[in-house]
């Protein structure tokens, strides 16, 4: 008997995660364990925890954490990189903390082209504390701040902050993927591996956003949940690729 | 030995899985299932119910956000 998938080496053992049933966070934090183990970095991989469900995440990953101020993670990613270059910088964040509170060190961050790796996870409300409306909500999309659905001349649109970095000169590698089907999931590993190999390269910035299921908050079961992710949330955020600037840094820094 | 000689073994970690049921959704083969009895969690987690059809495509084991999901091989 031989077992099939291995326990990830940089993945804690003997813990359960926090997240609620069918949250796409665990799968995303086994992605990066997966990952950082195949391209052999997880020895000097740092990550930024930011303020949200992911708050917790170093209970979970085995490799050394600095936890950020809300919204500031790619401000420490920054510094981090800077003063030890030698560092596999990852920042963690979700999108109340990244395109929210954290908006003005993203887009500087990303227009400095850091050479940092940015995991964005939306899920399109304010998970941890309690499902509020955030800057990435869904028009008419119900939230405990917004009962009647989203007002487009209230409250604005949807933020596609991906998007707005995506066409900064910095940026390197930037897609957007989905976890709630087994081929999204897929994808997302092929991302997330090619947003960190930019980053070994030292081309600079990458960024890869997964749309995840937030089934609590949504106040659905997380089938539902995923199913949201493909029909609604995949329709204003469409995945794939949104910008591939590797092949002229490359040329560049020959 | 190629993959269609292999005999699969779906087992699932009682104490790690939530009772999402993504793996018994996604399943093509009807694998899984959800159980009668609860965890220490108080979850009805995933079991196995038809063993036997295990194929190893391993979709299960990547849609599991707890990684309760083994899949062992002879």
């Amino acid at each position: 008997m031989k077992l099939e998938n291995q326990w990830p080496k940089y993945y804690k053992k003997n813990v359960v995660t926090h997240y609620c049933p069918g949250c796409g966070h665990g799968i995303v934090h086994r992605i990066i364990a997966e990952v950082l183990e195949e391209l052999d970095v997880g020895k000097r991989a740092l990550l930024v925890c930011p303020a949200g469900c992911a708050v917790l995440a170093y209970h979970y990953l085995d490799i050394d954490v600095i936890e950020s101020a809300h919204g500031r993670g790619t401000a420490i990613a920054t510094g981090v990189s800077r003063a030890n270059p030698d560092l596999f910088v990852i920042s963690y964040q979700g999108d109340g903390d990244l395109s929210a509170i954290g908006t003005a060190e993203t887009i500087h961050s990303a227009n400095r082209g850091e050479n940092i790796t940015v995991i964005f996870i939306n899920n399109a409300v304010y998970g941890m504390t309690g499902g509020q409306m955030a800057p990435t909500t869904l028009l008419d999309q119900g939230t405990t701040t917004s009962p009647l659905g989203r007002n487009a001349a209230l409250d604005g649109y949807p933020l596609h902050i991906t998007d707005v970095v995506a066409a900064f000169p910095g940026v390197a590698y930037a897609e957007r993927v989905t976890v709630a089907t087994p081929g999204g999931i897929k994808k997302t590993k092929k991302a997330i591996t090619n947003a960190f190999q930019t980053q070994i390269e030292g081309l600079g910035y990458s960024i890869v956003e997964v749309l995840s299921p937030c089934p609590t908050n949504w106040k659905m079961t997380p089938l539902q949940a995923c199913r949201w992710v493909v029909e609604e949330m995949s329709k204003e955020y469409k995945p794939g690729l949104l910008t591939d600037k590797r092949e002229e840094k490359r040329k560049l820094k020959a | 030995m190629s993959k269609k000689d292999k005999v699969f073994t779906v087992k699932i970690r009682r104490d790690y899985c939530k009772g999402c049921g993504l793996c018994i959704e996604f399943c093509k083969q009807d694998v899984l299932q959800a159980s009668a009895n609860m965890n220490s969690m108080g979850y009805h987690y995933a079991e196995p119910a038809q063993p036997e059809s295990c194929i190893g495509c391993m979709i299960c084991t990547m849609v599991c956000p707890d990684l309760a999901v083994e899949v062992y091989s002879e």
